[in-house]
């Protein structure tokens, strides 16, 4: 049985800006630990010599050429700020931001 | 904040009787590709705002990121060009955080794996006997590919930063542009000349990259930045101190100042029985000082993971050995060359250096310019200004060209030494080319004999008493002769020609 603790799902909840309430932790906790134990039967099979695998397809150096795509493959001012909540002066505006990075 | 205060320092002599310096820096040079790390969109600098933007450097769902190949290939030269190892595989990572400068809210970056490492930068900075250079070894972490954020503009407060700021507005033009991050491993055993070794270092990688033509590398513009740790170690310990990271330092002198600031500032904290606290600082150019940014620990979690949109790069030796073969000389034996082509002493290189010139000097001798001649331009008036104006030699309206064309004009006679800096003030007041300066400016010296001749007759018709002085052996008295026809010819004579023209009129020996 992976532990994982309520305290591992209460940091990662925190990096990734999710409020969770008591109640919710405790139920994560609990059924992330059930998908680890699944995932971590891959553990069983795999042997030294298999490489981890983050991509499936057996490609590398898939690129493109250094040349600028025409203006209407890209997006205006105006198309990039249409889905915007809030925008001034062609900018996104957003809420002040609390912190420095 | 209390962090803020002005805080006491400690002597810099002190500092390292009791301490040794270490330091580690990481510089981010943002290419010149004509466009993003993993879209098309141009990067030309200072567009409209969000008008180099599509689905991908905007983070919009489903967007798929593609490789810049020049990317990759101005990645694996500079890795090269810091005799790095490159890596035969190597995959892009995500770097999670919540910020509103990377729309996608994560920037792509490389983790683990990356695409240069284990190299080194040889360094000069002056000998303690102060002629000539010694080198410094700096060893290179690593060097890999991610790419730049967007500018936030901070509305409201007053000191538009984001203290005190009501709201941001974010222009995505720059978000994508690829990054080189270039990481040193700790630097130690400079001890005093730590400062120094610094910007030294930051100066090199500059001129690489210019070298390389892989950047533009102008710090002011922030096409280089560097941030710069630093901590300090107790004499005789093996225990490193703790380290604080400055952030942004944006000139080549700044990064100097501000690496010796948190020395004395830490030794002060150290001496006092205190602790350095682990943080990022900001350095203010204007009051020479750093000031406490965020806490900062060693685990921050970025929830790094392998980019699941972008295929690994991998990298064979015949593909790393022909772009091997496209490195540019190094700059520091390329500048021991040209040094003794041009027959330059080393007071005399060190100025060209530290003006930039080095580059142009090479370009004006290949236009025809003498070296003497091109190093006293290039280092003279233009220089004198792009020091004032905070600019580079090369934001002047002067070239090679116009240097060897002033040059060719001063050797055949056509300018004296006083009338070619009038026509340099022209060509910097963007006037034209030397010789349409010299031309608009009606600047020549009288080389007609005929008319020089004729000027020097009417002078000593008019002046027959002194004249006769002359004559009769009183050389001295010529001054005044000379001086009659300078004016007549208004200044565009040889001061020279029209004395020995009218002692030789007057039937007296020079
Ligand atoms: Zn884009």
């Amino acid at each position: 049985m992976s532990a994982l603790s309520r305290e591992q799902v209460a940091h990662l909840a925190g990096l990734a800006r999710i409020q969770m309430t008591d109640a919710e932790l405790d139920k994560m906790a609990g059924e992330l630990a059930v998908i680890l134990d699944s995932v971590a039967q891959v553990g069983e099979v795999t042997a030294q010599d298999i490489p981890p695998m983050s991509h499936p397809l057996p490609l590398t150096n898939v690129t493109r050429p250094d040349v600028v795509r025409p203006l209407d493959e890209r997006l205006t001012a105006q198309q990039a700020l249409s889905g915007a909540p809030a925008q001034e002066d062609g900018r996104f505006e957003v809420p002040r931001i609390l912190s420095e990075d | 904040m209390s962090t803020n205060a002005i805080q006491p320092v400690l002597d810099y002599d002190e500092v390292l009787e009791s301490f040794d310096p270490v330091m580690g820096l990481e510089v981010h040079v943002e290419l010149s590709t004509h466009t993003k790390m993993f879209c098309g969109c141009p990067t030309d600098f200072g567009a409209e705002p969000n008008t180099q933007v599509c689905p991908v450097c905007l983070g919009l769902p489903g967007a798929l990121p593609v490789v810049n190949a020049v990317g990759v290939e101005s990645v694996i030269r500079i890795g090269l060009a810091l005799n790095c190892q490159i890596a035969s595989w190597c995959r892009f990572a995500r770097k999670n955080y919540f910020y509103p400068d990377m729309p996608k809210n994560f920037q792509t970056s490389q983790y683990d794996e990356p695409i240069a490492f284990d190299g080194y930068l040889d360094v000069e900075i002056p000998s303690r006997t102060g002629d000539g250079v010694e080198v410094f070894r700096v060893e290179i972490e690593r060097a890999h590919m991610e790419e730049d954020t967007g500018k936030s503009l901070h509305v409201g407060g007053s000191t538009g930063r984001i203290q005190g700021a009501d709201y941001s507005l974010l222009d995505y033009n720059r978000a994508g542009i690829p990054l080189i991050e270039i990481v040193t491993k700790p630097v130690r055993g400079a001890g005093e000349r730590m400062p120094e070794v610094a910007k030294a270092y930051v100066a090199a990688v500059r001129e690489l990259m210019v070298a390389l033509d892989v950047s533009d590398a102008r710090m002011e513009q922030g096409s280089m930045r560097c941030d710069a740790n630093v901590s300090l170690m107790p004499k005789g310990s093996a225990q490193l101190g703790t380290r604080t990271e400055t952030k942004n330092v944006n000139s080549l002198r700044s990064v100097e100042r501000a690496v010796r600031y948190e020395m004395m500032r830490q030794g002060a904290i150290l001496a006092d029985g205190g602790t350095v606290r682990q943080e990022t600082r900001h350095w203010h150019e204007d009051t020479g000082v750093t000031t406490a940014g965020r806490e900062k620990s060693d685990a921050e979690d970025y929830r790094y993971f392998p980019e699941p949109d972008l295929i690994p790069i991998a990298t064979t030796t015949e593909q790393v050995e022909a772009l091997r073969a496209t490195l540019p000389e190094p700059p520091g034996l390329r500048r021991k060359r040209l040094q003794g082509e041009w027959g330059y002493s080393d007071r005399e290189m060190g100025d060209v250096v530290s003006a930039g010139a080095v580059d142009l000097i090479d370009a004006s001798v290949a236009a025809g310019a003498t070296p003497a001649a091109s190093r006293k331009w290039w280092t003279g008036e233009v220089a004198r200004r792009a020091n004032a104006d905070g600019k580079e030699l090369g934001d002047y309206a002067l070239t090679p060209a116009f240097v060897a064309e002033l040059d060719s004009l001063v050797r055949s006679g056509r300018l004296n030494d006083s009338m070619a800096r009038q026509v340099m003030e022209g060509v910097l007041a963007q006037e034209g080319s030397p010789t349409e300066v010299a031309d608009a400016r009606g600047l020549e010296l009288v080389q007609d004999d005929s008319a020089l001749e004729a000027a020097v007759d009417a002078v000593l018709a008019d002046n027959a008493a002194i004249a006769d002085k002359v004559r009769g052996g009183k050389v001295q008295a010529a001054g005044a002769l000379i001086g009659q026809v300078m004016k007549a010819t208004k200044g565009q004579a040889d001061a020279a020609q029209v004395r020995a023209l009218i002692l030789s009129r007057l039937g007296v020996e020079g």
